[in-house]
């Protein structure tokens, strides 16, 4: 079994690890580095909780080895927010009761979070095909469906205010 | 769910992938955007002893138009092609194909190569290959060569690549002007893979009747099926509901033991398919 030396930047730290080279992405970002709010439930591809951005493009970890990230920037759930407060995708669900147990949750957020830099104004059925990759047993999806359009129109508004500042 | 320990090399040559491959030593295998394989390594269901990732290889990941194709480089992403212009502008068939694929989430990493060698006979991308009659670029130890579409998927998730082979770029000829096209599919969830699908394009000579056409379905078959006899009957014919109709009899009648699953037993994909061939046709006619 080969061993290799990645070079990954997680979050926007540099990280140097040997790994194995079975190791997938999620086992590496939560035993590894300690970042367990990716979470892993099917390790197949089909639930999405392991969602992360691989170069800003919304990707399975579980579907990824560790060694593949080697010189790839990974953003993870972690990475969302300022060391102090919510983002604003994170507000959004909350105040919209998007979640319920939270276990699909960093998933819904990371794509979501790359739907929104893409387009700040997604309609109802951009937003659904993105939300139709990520399984959610808990709330009924609709309270996720309104918690991305109020995320939306907040993303817009601190556009604005940035553009303005 | 983990894999089996392996080995994992990135080469940065076709060359090199080519001799890893080649070596008899161990047993190796492609990955690409993993999306296939990774499921199946994480059950265990292949355990290869040398993973190569193409990744690092130069020359695969390309959108061009040439020679009146679209060449496509094999592990270029299927959000690449999604968000080509000039394959949604030449080959608008394939762009709305690939909305079908997985998710967006999928599609990331997903690549062209990797749909195509999977060969899955519900999957979207090999149907439409066959469909605009496009070619599979491959290279391997004894060097290039090119397989027409319709000799490459052999059977359930089987192609005509040797094992030391590489699938490179896929060629899709750009259709006529004028060639009217449709893609349908039916699936439980917007994403899932197809219960049944179809992929159509249509040519209607001066006089208005059906000059030519290709009709390929999947998800009824062991790979994409083309409906030569529906094909057929609708030769030299007025456009029309009747026309339509028949094609969708001819494909049912031709169709003799469509797969049964949970998802759907064979007399229903045979109806599906029967269906989608004769609204897809009428859609297809409409963009001539
Ligand atoms: C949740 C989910 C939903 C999906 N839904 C769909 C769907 O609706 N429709 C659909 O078609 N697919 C679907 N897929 C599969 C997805 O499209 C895969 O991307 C695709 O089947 C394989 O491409 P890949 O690049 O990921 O290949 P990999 O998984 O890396 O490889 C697949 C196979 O092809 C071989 N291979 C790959 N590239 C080459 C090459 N260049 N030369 C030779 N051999 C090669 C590998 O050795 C392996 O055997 C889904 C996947 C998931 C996880
Ligand atoms: S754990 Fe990765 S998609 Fe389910
Ligand atoms: S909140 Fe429980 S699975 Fe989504």
């Amino acid at each position: 079994m080969s061993e290799h030396t990645v070079e990954v930047t997680v979050n926007g730290v540099a990280y140097t690890a040997t790994v194995d080279a079975r190791t997938t992405l999620v086992d590496f970002l939560r035993a590894e580095l300690g970042l367990t709010g990716t979470h892993v439930g099917c390790e197949h591809g089909v639930c999405g909780v392991c969602t992360v951005l691989v170069d800003g493009k919304a990707t399975r970890s579980c579907l990824m080895l560790a060694v593949q990230a080697d010189g790839l920037r990974i953003t993870t759930v972690e990475g969302l927010a300022e060391a102090e407060g919510l983002h604003p995708i994170q507000e959004a669900f909350a105040e919209e009761h998007g979640l319920q147990c939270g276990f699909c949750t960093p998933g819904f957020l990371m794509a979501t979070h790359e739907l929104l830099e893409a387009n700040p104004d997604p309609g109802d059925d951009e937003i659904r095909d993105v939300l139709g990759g990520q399984l959610c047993r808990c709330t009924g999806y609709q309270s996720i469906l309104r918690s991305v359009h109020l995320a939306a129109s907040k993303t817009r508004a601190q556009r604005a205010a940035d553009a303005h500042a | 769910m983990k894999p089996a320990p392996l080995d994992y090399a990135a080469p940065e040559t076709l060359a090199e992938a080519v001799a890893l491959l080649a070596d008899a030593s161990r047993e190796a295998k492609v990955i690409a955007g993993g999306q296939s394989l990774m499921p199946m390594l994480n059950m265990r269901l292949a355990r290869p002893e040398l993973l190569v990732d193409l990744r690092r290889v130069d020359g695969l990941d390309h959108i061009r138009e040439e020679h009146g194709a679209i060449r496509i480089g094999a592990m270029t992403s299927k959000r690449e092609v999604e968000q080509s212009p000039l394959v949604r502008e030449r080959l608008p068939l394939l762009h709305a194909a690939t909305l079908h694929v997985g998710h967006p989430q999928i599609r990331s990493r997903g690549t062209v190569g990797g749909s195509m060698a999977q060969a899955d006979p519900a999957a979207e991308y090999p149907c439409v290959a066959v469909a605009l009659g496009a070619t599979m670029r491959v290279v391997g130890p004894g060097g290039e060569r090119t397989i027409p579409a319709a000799d490459f998927f052999v059977t359930y998730l089987t192609t005509a690549l040797e094992e030391d082979e590489i699938l490179v770029e896929v060629s899709f000829p750009v259709p006529a002007p004028g060639t009217g096209w449709s893609f349908t599919e039916i699936s439980r969830r917007h994403g899932d893979f197809a219960l049944a699908g179809a992929a159509i394009t249509v040519a209607l000579d001066g006089a208005g009747t059906v000059a030519d056409s290709a009709i390929v379905l999947f998800g009824v078959g062991p790979g994409p099926v083309r409906a030569h006899a529906a094909e057929a009957r609708i030769r030299g014919g007025r456009p029309g509901d009747e026309l339509y109709r028949e094609a969708g009899a001819a494909v049912a009648a031709a169709l003799t033991d469509p797969p049964a699953d949970v998802h759907a037993d064979s007399e229903y994909r045979r109806h599906l398919a029967a269906t989608m061939t004769t609204r897809g046709l009428a859609e297809a006619v409409q963009r001539t």
